[in-house]
């Protein structure tokens, strides 16, 4: 998996490309507060255009991430996530804690 | 159920072979001309299992895990993932949503997923002698539906 990050008047977004399993998921994470830490956004965009596929690992990452967010007074949300991220999203109820919005068709 | 086909598989507890596994089992099930939905439930379901004995099993080893996959009569798919780690004390407390013994890299989640995607999930466990997980789909053809 593959994470772009991209920084613009205190929005931090994270693109996320390929799988996201458990193989994957702890040197994300490590990826991902570093550039949190360098930036310390206001707001944080996990953009899943490009994610074809993420398990339950997944959603600990979303969740670690909003947690970071909530920590310095920001917050996180997922933005285009495809079908099959949709459904795992949608199966653990995390769009009751975060803002979750599906890609267009 | 009659088993119309299967293979079995064997690997290392090793996180690199989580997208391996997917993959496989997805390759398997294209037999029953699956939905795109239903090949994405699988690998998912297949993810989650194949996690679980690689993250809770062999805390300081690599031991097996065995996969394996059968077409049923009726269009069921069959996974079987088994593990000779060391067992799940308490199954029920296990398999609540977001219960879990892991890091805080995992969600708790798995067990819910699993039976959220699959039509059937049994888990199987006794302690210093392993885990099975075994859960089922029916694929309708487009044809039966």
């Amino acid at each position: 998996m593959k994470v772009l990050s991209s920084y613009d008047n205190g929005r931090l977004t994270l693109r996320l490309q390929g799988e996201l399993d458990h193989h994957e998921a702890s040197a994300a994470l490590r990826r991902i507060s570093r550039t949190m830490d360098d930036y310390l956004p206001r707001d944080c965009v996990i953009d899943m255009e490009g994610l074809t596929f993420m398990d339950s690992s997944g959603i600990a990452l979303i969740l670690k991430i909003s947690r970071l967010m909530a920590e310095t007074g920001g917050r996180a949300w997922v933005e285009n996530a495809r079908r099959q991220p949709l459904r795992v999203l949608d199966a653990s109820g995390i769009d009751r804690l975060l803002q979750v919005t599906a890609a267009k068709k | 159920m009659k088993q119309r086909n299967y293979i079995k598989l064997e690997f290392p507890a090793r996180s690199v072979n989580e997208s391996f596994a997917r993959a496989a089992a997805a390759a398997f099930a294209a037999q029953l001309d699956p939905t795109m939905e239903q090949l994405g439930d699988i690998r998912t379901a297949v993810s989650e299992a194949v996690t679980n004995a690689i993250v809770h099993a062999y805390p300081d080893t690599a031991g097996p895990v065995q996969m394996r996959l059968r077409v049923l009569e009726g269009d069921w798919l069959e996974i079987m993932v088994r593990d000779r780690g060391r067992g799940i004390p308490d199954v029920k407390k296990a398999m609540e949503p977001m219960y879990s013994t892991g890091g805080d890299d995992r969600s708790g989640m798995g067990f819910t997923i699993m039976a959220s995607f699959m039509d059937e999930l049994h888990v199987r466990s006794a302690v210093d002698r392993g885990t099975s997980v075994t859960m089922k789909k029916r694929i309708r053809t487009k044809a039966g539906a």
